[in-house]
Parts: C-alpha cells; structure tokens; sequence
C-alpha cells in the first residue's frame, strides 16, 4: 500500500529531527543539529535493508518515490518565499561577504573531493552530454 | 462580476496549499518552456524555474512590504507552506530513497573535511569583509562571519554573543545572497568544479552548507545528486551554531583584542 512507503518516510523524518533537537540541547545550541541528515541516513539504511529482504513491494516503494519526485517543484515554492528584498538591501558588505564564500568555496571542491581517493571517476563524458 | 472575483479569492485561499500545487505546476510549465524554446534546453528548466521563483519573491516582497516573498499575497499563501521547511524536508529526505550507501562510505572522510573547511572558511571571509567596511569590533565580525555560512548560523550566533540588531540583519542578508546564488549558479559552475559524481556533491554540500541553496542547486543540475550535497549541508548549521560562538568568537577576540 502507498501510505506504507510514506509513514516509513514519515517515521523517519520525525525520529530524525528528534534526534536533530536532542542533540542541539545536549550540546547546547539552539539549532537542530543535522536532523535531516540523521533522517536521511534512517531511510538510506532502512531502504537498503527492506530492499534486500524483499519487504518493501513497488506499490509502497510509489509513497517514498512520489515525494522525491515532487521535490523540484517544493524548492520553486521555497525560492518564491524568500526574503529576496532583504537580500539586496543588505548593501554591498552583505552582498560581498555572501558571494566571496560561495566563490571560495567552489574553488575548493575539486581540492578536498580528491581527498581519500585513490582513483577518482571523474564521469567527463557524461557531463558532456549533461550539458545541455 | 466583483462578486463573482471575491468569490474565486475566497475558494484560492481557503485552498491554500492546493492553489500552491496549481501555481507551482504552471511556474515550472512556463520555465520548461522557456528553456526549450528560447535557449533550446541550453539552460536548465528547473534553474529557470528557481529564478523565476525569486523573481516573484522579490514582486511579492515590493507589492505587500512582507518578509515572505509571494507567499505574503493572500491567495498565494500556500506556497509559502509548499515552500516551507515542513514539507521542503520531507521531500529532501524522500530523495536519500535514491542513495547508494556505497557511495555515500567512500566519500565519508572528504565529506567531513568539507564541512570543516566549509564552515571555518566562511567565517574567516565573512570576518575578513566585515572588517573592510568598517565593522572591526570582535562581536560585529564574528557574527556577519557566521552570516557568510548561512543565515541561520549568522542570528544564531549573533544572539548568542550580543551583536546589535543592524549587524544581525546584515548577516541575514549575507547568509541569503549565499543561499541564492548557490541556488542559480551551481548548474553554471558544476562542469567547471567537477560536481558531476555522488562524491563531489557530497563535498559540495559540506562546503556550502546552505540547505535550500545545495537542494535547489544540485535539483537544477542534476537531481540524482540532492540527495549527497543535501545529507552534508543539514549538518553545516549544526556545525556553524556549535563552533560561531565558541571556538571562532575566541579566536577573532584574540586577535582583534
């Protein structure tokens, strides 16, 4: 059944912000610490195991697929809510502080994804034809 | 006929989130075609989509004075909660369905490393520019530094060490240009960095850190790669609101004196 595929999901968003909270408080930030991320890792590691085990049939599996699918649409939805206005009138200081870490920091993607790796593979004819 | 007006505002706001659904389709409907017809696929549908998105945040913000972009236009509250952390979640997590755990083991170390680097790195530019126009006190840096990480480690930290309410803005606003500019620039850079494998956006995530910006530009470039930038990034704020008013406020104040 759908609704199966999406109380997994649920299940594992409210455990892992849960979690997120828990270990915010115990450290003592206010902020949720990587909720979303435990979550993730949650479904990565239940899918992996209800996959091998054959429990998971392809109509519960549409529950968790339909959302994923639905989540360009979700982040259009998020870019018309921004504060766009108070982005550009934060002035230049804002404005160059922002960019210059969104600069640095793309420099260095190529730099630290090479750390750990023996043979990167690097999937140059696909981002050719990824190029559209 | 002002009736019959009042009457259709009235079903689109008591039908928030529907209305939300019926809006966002032809918003992604109309960028698809522009993609396809006026840059011939050249430019990505979904980042014309996100740009669009902005473009109408910024309209709605001018017509209502509001923070929350178009959702501040009544009938088009809904998309505030389509658009909103809730359900901005629950998709993101949908996407890990996709993940292979794999993948995700061999770029572990890497992924860390950018996180450190990510958070550390940004606090020291965004110092560094605070610093420049004039905002040499420790307090003022430290916090538009956490701006620079993204714009909720910057009110997070800010709170937490005093800075004033202006500065705390500025570093909001620092933390959003990030956000929108790694939202419509990653697909333009992505070939030039190597963001074309689960690793490198992994990376990517740890080194940007902000959640909707990694989201929506992975999603514009290639969307098998959200789920790896976004699993990072939901721990960069974390990390940023646990080292801001600690270890970095610490160290500027050593140096600054």
């Amino acid at each position: 059944m759908v609704i199966y595929g999406v109380s997994l999901l649920a299940g594992c968003m409210i455990t892992g912000i849960f979690v997120g909270e828990l270990l915010g408080k115990l450290i003592g930030v206010q902020a949720n610490v990587g909720g979303v991320g435990i979550a993730m890792l949650l479904m990565i590691l239940l899918a992996d195991f209800l996959r091998k085990r054959d429990r998971l049939n392809p109509v519960s599996q549409q529950g968790v697929i339909f959302w994923s699918s639905i989540y360009i649409p979700v982040v259009v939805a998020m870019a018309a809510k921004q504060n766009v206005i108070a982005a550009v009138k934060g002035g230049p200081a804002a404005l160059l502080a922002g960019a210059l870490a969104v600069v640095v920091s793309c420099a260095l993607v190529p730099l630290i994804s090479r750390i750990g790796a023996g043979n990167i593979e690097r999937h140059d004819e696909e981002s050719v034809r990824g190029d559209r | 006929m002002s009736t019959v007006i009042d009457l259709l505002a009235q079903v689109l706001i008591r039908n928030g989130l529907i209305t939300a659904f019926a809006f966002v389709g032809l918003t992604v409907w109309l960028s698809y075609f522009i993609s396809n017809r006026l840059t011939r696929g050249r430019i990505h549908g979904s980042a014309i989509a996100i740009l669009l998105g902005l473009l109408l945040a910024y309209v709605g913000g001018v017509t209502t004075g509001g923070n929350q972009g178009l959702a501040d236009i009544e009938i088009l509250a809904g998309v505030g909660l389509l658009g909103g952390a809730m359900l901005r979640d629950f998709a993101i997590i949908a996407t890990a369905f996709g993940v292979q755990l794999d993948e995700m083991r061999r770029a572990g170390a890497c992924a860390i490393v950018s996180l450190f680097v990510g958070v550390l790195g940004s606090f020291v530019i965004g110092a560094v520019v605070a610093y420049a126009f004039g905002y040499s006190d420790a307090v003022s840096m430290t916090t538009i530094g956490a701006g620079a990480a993204t714009y909720i480690v910057g009110p997070v930290t800010g709170t937490a060490i005093g800075a004033s309410s202006e500065v705390v803005a500025l570093s909001i606003a620092a933390g959003l240009v990030k956000s929108m500019l790694v939202m419509t620039g990653t697909p333009f850079v992505a070939r030039y960095i190597g963001l074309n494998n689960p690793r490198s956006a992994m990376v990517y995530g740890g080194l940007m850190g902000t959640t909707s910006g990694v989201a929506g530009g992975l999603a514009a470039t290639d969307p098998k790669l959200v789920p790896y930038g976004a699993m990072t990034a939901t721990f960069y704020t974390g990390l940023g609101c646990l080292l801001g008013p600690s270890v970095v406020f610490v160290v500027i104040r050593a140096m600054i004196g």
